[in-house]
């Protein structure tokens, strides 16, 4: 026993040695700016090489903790390369001269007096307030609507739901062009008009929000159908006992009865018509003329903020702009989420 | 008199909701009867099926597969890759953070990743995404591991996206597991990773479903990512990133861009048919945890 623990042992610092070796060779090869091609593989079989190691290393006592590191690690490991780390750099670099490559100087808050000096990106923030709030009543009152009819007493419910569903599989860049033919060739001959609604602003966005509505409307009327029928029935039927009419029943009942799920309905709406990007990419791509909007002539009538930043750092080339539009945007949606959070909770001390 | 009127009331929504189907499934119909005309007879006349020929889809299948933008077999191949190891990598590594997550739930370290991942939920990708690629670039550059314009890269960024939903949802529901369970095992002598694997993973099938269906939905028709990391014109593709890249080459040419839309939603529409019980419930279930 105790012999096959020392071999143990002794395989496991082995291994553990070989792959520190392994390690530390490839990271002197990245600092001696060697081009050996071969070096990322030893950094990746070092690094797995090392946690073999560890595992194998025979502690009855201490081998649950190892377990729970070897657990943990990839994706914690994954996560900070991924999020964390790209995050801290990002507010970071918001406040330099970052070209993307290089940062020669930090400018302090220029990058973001800059961007609230920019009239189109003002623009792409009030249009992008007015579509999120145009998108969160719609959607959740068709969704609402529609939940309504598949829960209701008629047949061939079950087509009707993954009928209203099938939009939400396909991703928005698809989607987008499909409507972009519907918009510019199908609707245009069915009503005989020459022009098509994208080719101006403000029914370009009003068809933005129409294909939003048509991609988004079945998921959330599938969360409320599960929040209507998740109502106890014996409420439902005290309420046809003491002569409640449809009306009394929808409003008095089932609305305050499915109040959580209109709150998750609600900010899913939310947040999701604020990062919308993929739609907006494929049907208008932000195009669309604004004569006059603070003084100046604006080309970007339907361009969102996710679209807008995404445009200001790769079409533009300003990364550092486009960074400080992206930390506004993330400061947006954080105290969005932290609304959320306050009504779900007094939401629940409530009931 | 009252059955009467309910079952008028009926006819008029059944109706209605034939009338919502029928213009929700329109834009499908069109990509569908579309994609067997010639753009000549498309331009004419999108709505009729006049003109629309077994032949011409061929022609047109053909070409839009055959394309060197759309390269529809790689870019399929691509994203089929780059979502089933993802979603496979996602539902292990995430159950097994979220088992050490939820069994040293009364410790400050797993407390403390907890709160980091469900914060981090609310980052949004475009905060991210510069310095993302930067990183990536340098880093890979630094390490001699290419980590743009690789379908290995692409991998590592949507485990590291996709984490925090998935230790979260994931962990709520672990917490519900019995932990009698595993102190029964041990007392059999059944080390806390085999119990992990053996006992508690099998455990996570409904939770760990949902989760790669809702993951699975994200990644597969994911733009912005790919398109960053893999790049526009990059070798390398994935089906959204073809689909935009094969659509900028030929404007307007509606019989070969629509052709194109029809192959980018048959695997998703395929895979729905299949396991559309599954695939509406874990939706909500997703929505309603997350």
């Amino acid at each position: 026993m105790k012999a096959n623990t020392v071999a143990s042992k002794a395989l496991s610092i082995a291994v553990m040695a070989a792959s520190l070796i392994l390690l530390f060779a490839a990271l002197a090869l990245d600092f001696t700016g060697s081009g050996f091609k071969g070096r990322g593989a030893l950094l990746v079989v070092g690094m797995i090489g090392f946690f073999v190691g560890l595992y194998l290393f025979p502690t009855p006592k201490n081998h649950r903790k190892i377990v729970y590191i070897i657990f943990l690690f990839p994706l914690l490991f994954t996560f900070a390369v991924t999020v964390i780390i790209p995050l801290v750099l990002g507010i970071g670099y918001s406040f330099t001269d970052w070209t993307g490559v290089a940062i020669t100087k930090n400018v302090g808050l220029a990058n973001y007096s800059t961007m609230f000096h920019d009239p189109a990106f003002l623009y792409s923030i009030l249009i992008t307030f007015i579509f999120v709030v145009l998108n969160m009543v719609l959607i959740n009152l068709v969704g609402f609507l529609l939940a309504l009819l598949c829960t209701s007493a008629i047949k061939a419910t079950g087509f009707f739901r993954a009928a209203y569903f099938l939009p939400n599989l396909i991703g928005g860049i698809v989607l987008g062009y499909i409507w972009q033919f519907v918009f510019n060739n199908v609707l245009t001959k069915m009503t005989n008009t020459s022009a098509s609604i994208l080719s101006q602003s403000k029914p370009a966005l009003i068809a933005i929000v129409v294909v939003y509505l048509w991609q988004y409307g079945g998921y959330i009327m599938l969360i409320y159908i599960t929040g209507l029928t998740q109502i106890p029935g014996d409420v439902l039927e005290a309420a046809a006992i003491d002569g409640a009419n449809a009306r009394q029943t929808l409003f008095q009942i089932k609305i305050p009865m499915i109040a959580s799920t209109i709150t998750i309905c609600t900010f899913l709406t939310l947040t999701s018509a604020f990062k919308q990007f993929d739609v907006n990419m494929s049907l208008t791509n932000g195009a669309g003329s604004v004569p006059n909007f603070m003084g100046s002539y604006l080309s970007n009538g339907t361009q969102m903020l996710a679209l807008n930043i995404y445009n200001t750092a790769i079409a533009k080339n300003s990364y550092a702009v486009g960074q400080a539009k992206a930390v506004l945007f993330f400061i947006i949606l954080a105290v969005v989420s932290l609304i959320q959070v306050r009504v779900s909770n007094s939401k629940e001390v409530e009931l | 008199m009252v059955g009467k009127k309910k079952r008028n009331n009926g006819i008029i929504l059944t109706l209605v909701g034939i009338l919502i189907a029928v213009y929700i499934l329109f834009p499908f119909y069109l990509v569908v009867m579309n994609s067997f005309k010639k753009q000549a007879a498309i331009v004419a006349n999108p709505i009729s099926v006049a003109n629309a020929s077994f032949a011409q889809f061929k022609t047109n299948i053909d070409t839009v597969v055959n394309n060197s933008n759309f390269n529809f077999w790689y870019a399929f191949g691509t994203s089929a890759l780059i979502t089933i190891l993802s979603l496979v990598l996602l539902a292990v590594l995430g159950a097994m953070a979220a088992w050490v997550i939820s069994r040293n739930n009364k410790k400050k370290w797993a407390t403390a990743i907890y709160m980091v991942f469900i914060a981090s939920m609310i980052i949004p990708f475009q905060v991210v995404m510069l310095p993302l690629i930067s990183t990536f670039r340098d880093v890979g550059k630094f390490v001699g591991i290419s980590m743009l314009q690789s379908v290995p890269g692409a991998i590592f960024a949507y485990c590291g996206f996709g984490g925090a939903m998935t230790v979260f949802i994931l962990t709520g529901f672990i917490k519900g597991v019995p932990y009698d369970l595993e102190e029964a095992a041990a007392i059999d002598g059944c080390s806390p990773e085999g119990t992990f694997f053996k006992i508690i993973f099998p455990l996570l099938t409904p939770v760990v479903t949902t989760v790669t269906i809702l993951n699975g939905m994200w990644i597969w028709n994911d733009y912005l990512l790919p398109s960053l990391m893999l790049g526009q014109n990059g070798k390398v593709k994935t089906l959204p990133v073809a689909v935009q890249a094969f659509v900028g080459s030929y404007v307007k040419q509606w019989d070969l861009i629509l052709t194109a839309a029809l192959l980018a939603i048959l695997p998703m529409i395929i895979v729905f048919l299949i396991g559309q019980k599954q695939i509406m419930h874990g939706m909500v279930e997703g929505a309603v945890k997350g």
